[in-house]
């Protein structure tokens, strides 16, 4: 067996992943893909990185699967108290100050970048970013993990202000699947969840609703259907 | 609260043997190999609760130390925990949160849940920083219905409908991956655990020996244990083992003991 594609289970769980946090007028759209990979195994093919921290405010989470959670679990447990200490719903801004707090202070020992979103009723839909050395950032739109390299010109070009729900949350789907079409360590589902003052939805695109780009083949049942088929598409592979 | 970080247990593990070991190790010093349990465990739910499946073989290095272990951990009445890993560890953890358990148990004077050993489980492989090498694949059912978690050695848990660890699990997965299907019946579901196993024991190295099964329902728990024995011995000599040259007796004396022993009828009680 190759040593250098043997898959040790035993490295750290990592979310290869791409995420993103968008604002749009009335409040925020969180996405991400659903791939958690162990070496070049996937460990879970459906994974779900976006997870609640409090009614209104949710968490991207890429880097160590471990780190992130136990971070996550930390800081809904301290905004718990802290909304009952406050006695009305936390902000955004409390919640990213929590987890940059938590990121910063155990920078050595931690490797998670986050996406925070929400809405609260002073400021509205927020997202705030916090990758990996704690440092905290307010912007109109967030992206993170592995897959968002390839997002960095696609975002440039097709981010707008004000955009609608609809717009905001296609935006972030295509997104998020232009990036599981270039990233290896990006891929399944694509789950997003739209924040606002009605309340938090949750969405969930399956793979293979997904729009296909530039040359990705078709899903099939067998190779047998491709090789007996006359395509063009499988000559790229064969030498 | 900005103090908030990891913190170091009291006693038990110290970490300051690991540098040393990294060194001796990089002047070619042979580590010790300790126990690993090769391993192919499973689990999946079906639709009146959990089915968890686990191959009976331990290794060390490539000798099989064990050729009937139990990897099926009991946590709780109604949860039971597949390890894979290193044995110890494996052992140590499920022992250790099934007395927090119980515990828990006595003090709230309810069933436990799921999600509650869950969380003791990666709060205590989180603090010890995948050190504590124990791949685990815990199901049961509890009050809020069936639940099946798998949590890595560094302290990350995924919650899944089937499941898949150790070295097999990849044989194993793509049984469950062709042929898993939501609301399964037992039968079906003991099967599929059963194929699933046996592909990690023909096809993985560190797995072998027997499939043991667990049933979880609500109220209720089956736990079979060698429920196939695949690869039974095949070549058992009819006549048995014939020792060349019998024991034989030189020389017999019996001491009955009532002579050595005095037995005195009651007696003064013991004063201060």
């Amino acid at each position: 067996m190759d040593q250098s594609i043997q898959n040790d289970l035993n490295a750290p769980h990592s979310m290869g992943t791409t995420i993103i946090g968008v604002t749009y007028n009335g409040g925020v759209v969180l996405g991400a893909d659903s791939r958690t990979s162990t070496g070049v195994y996937v460990a879970n093919r459906a994974s779900d990185k976006i997870t609640q921290l409090t009614d209104n405010v949710y968490l991207c989470r890429s880097g160590s699967a471990a780190d992130s959670q136990i971070v996550s679990d930390y800081v809904r447990h301290f905004l718990h108290q802290h909304t009952i200490q406050l006695g009305h719903p936390a902000t955004v801004k409390v919640a990213a100050n929590l987890i940059r707090l938590f990121s910063y202070n155990n920078k050595n020992m931690l490797q998670t970048g986050l996406i925070i979103g929400g809405w609260d009723k002073y400021e509205g839909g927020k997202i705030y970013g916090v990758p990996l050395g704690g440092t905290i950032l307010e912007q109109p739109f967030a992206i993170g993990g592995s897959g968002s390299t390839y997002l960095y010109g696609f975002f440039d070009q097709e981010w707008k202000e004000g955009m609608t729900k609809e717009e905001a949350e296609q935006l972030v789907v295509k997104a998020v699947s232009l990036a599981i079409a270039r990233d290896g360590a990006s891929g399944g589902v694509v789950r997003t969840v739209i924040i606002n003052s009605e309340g938090v939805t949750r969405n969930y695109y399956p793979g293979d609703a997904l729009p296909l780009w530039h040359e990705e083949l078709e899903p099939q049942n067998s190779l047998l259907d491709i090789l007996s088929s006359s395509s063009s598409g499988p000559d790229m592979m064969i030498s | 609260m900005s103090q908030v970080a990891v913190d170091v247990p009291k006693g038990g593990f110290s970490f300051d043997l690991c540098r040393r070991n990294d060194m001796l190790a990089k002047k070619g010093v042979q580590q010790p190999s300790y126990r690993k349990t090769g391993t192919t465990i499973v689990g999946l739910i079906f639709q009146d609760g959990v089915i968890l499946g686990a191959d009976t073989r331990a290794t060390e290095g490539p000798i099989v130390c064990d050729k009937n272990c139990e990897k099926i951990h009991y946590m709780a009445p109604n949860i039971y925990c597949c390890g894979a890993g290193t044995a110890a560890d494996t052992e140590a953890v499920t022992d250790m949160v099934s007395s927090q358990l119980q515990l828990h148990r006595y003090h709230t004077g309810r069933e436990s849940r799921v999600v509650t050993a869950l969380t003791l489980l990666k709060k205590h492989l989180f603090n010890y920083q995948g050190h504590v090498s124990a791949a685990l694949v815990l199901g049961g059912v509890d009050v809020t219905g069936p639940h099946l978690h798998t949590i890595y050695p560094h302290g990350s848990t995924d919650t899944l409908p089937f499941a898949t660890m150790g070295s097999g699990s990849l044989a194993a997965m793509a049984m469950f991956e062709s042929k898993y299907k939501e609301g399964m019946t037992r039968d079906e579901g003991i099967k599929l655990v059963t194929e699933a196993i046996c592909s990690g024991i023909f096809n993985d190295l560190g797995s072998g020996s027997n499939v043991d099964v667990c049933v979880i329902t609500k109220g209720h728990k089956e736990y079979l244990r060698n429920h196939l024995v695949p690869t039974p011995r095949t070549y058992v000599s009819a006549e048995g083992y014939k020792f060349t040259k019998k024991t034989e007796v030189l020389f017999t004396k019996i001491t009955p003991l009532t002579e050595k022993v005095v037995v005195l009828e009651g007696g003064d009680a013991m004063e201060e």
